[in-house]
């Protein structure tokens, strides 16, 4: 964190960026949110009366290229942070765009899998599965579509010049936001998609 | 808590508290181990020999990757432990919860694929 830059920022008696502190603890929240929708998957898998099941519908290679796509879109997040903190709007601008049309490419796959499990038969009603696993993945998605409008919403800030080296924060609290749903992927790759 | 602005006395504070963060190339070194890893793990999943230890070997391997991103890039390795404590507490917690509800609901037999 530059510290020149955000001199100005609210602090708690620890010494520390209060705003920074509060996302933390919400982040902690999202843990346990997350935690609770994958235990519910794990409890009920391999419980579904009926079909589709998850060896016969699961699209590794597909899924692997999304998982490959998030992963990337955290390294341009902190190459954006840095751009930042170092003053360089015009870094800053790349990367957060790429950040976020990363972001899009990864909504956009997920949209192409959950279309193909419907006309598969995989539904939300149909059996457990499709309750427990569109509930999960369909939660992580509303995520990263909130991700993906945060994001350009500090694209379009900067160029009003309410995003600034100053206020790097808000920036450093996005990308937190943002590596948060990547982990949360890659429990969900694991989890539901590799161990079947 | 006190939540008043104060730049000129918690700034020499701040500096013990958190520590610069990685250059780009340390950045682009996780990311390229990051890519790796969820390579070898699509590797183990078609590997045939290794089904017996498929989820133990994927278990760990998820497990680096998601130590990976919140050590480097949500900086946790370099801000100060109070962060950590907020985002490992819950994360622990969670856990705990995962694995009672599979032990309580009979699920580590299927998830092993026993």
């Amino acid at each position: 964190m530059s510290h020149l830059a955000v001199a100005a920022e609210p602090r708690t008696s620890t010494g520390l960026h209060s705003r920074k502190l509060a996302f933390w603890a919400f982040l902690g929240s999202e843990c346990l949110f997350f935690g609770s929708l994958i235990s519910t998957y794990l409890v009920y898998k391999g419980k579904s009366l009926v079909g589709p099941y998850p060896g016969h519908i699961l699209n590794i290679p597909f899924t692997s290229v999304s998982t490959f796509v998030l992963l990337m879109s955290s390294l341009t997040m902190v190459l954006a942070l840095a751009g930042i903190q170092r003053g360089r709007m015009g870094q800053f601008r790349v990367w957060i765009a790429a950040t976020a049309l990363l972001g899009m490419t990864f909504l956009t796959g997920q949209v192409i899998e959950f279309s193909s499990f419907v006309r598969e038969g995989l539904t939300l009603q149909g059996n457990l599965f499709g309750a427990t696993f569109f509930v999960l993945t369909g939660f992580h998605g509303a995520h990263v579509s909130a991700g993906v409008v945060w994001l350009w919403s500090l694209f379009a800030a900067s160029f009003g010049g309410r995003v600034k080296p100053e206020n790097a924060l808000d920036v450093e609290i996005a990308g937190l936001y943002w590596h948060f749903v990547d982990v949360v992927w890659i429990a969900i790759f694991t989890l539901v998609y590799l161990i079947q | 808590m006190s939540t008043a602005p104060q730049p000129a006395a918690a700034e020499p504070r701040e500096r013990a508290l958190e520590h610069p963060h990685p250059n780009a190339a340390k950045y682009l070194t996780v990311a390229t181990v990051l890519a790796a890893l969820t390579a070898i793990e699509v590797w183990v999943y078609y590997v045939r020999a290794m089904r017996p230890m498929l989820a133990p070997v994927l278990l760990v391997l998820s497990a680096c990757k998601f130590s990976l991103v919140a050590l480097f890039y949500m900086h946790l390795k370099f801000d100060n432990r109070l962060f950590s404590a907020l985002f490992a507490v819950p994360l622990a917690i969670a856990a705990a919860v995962l694995l009672a509800l599979m032990a309580l609901n009979g699920a580590f037999a299927h998830f092993v694929g026993r």
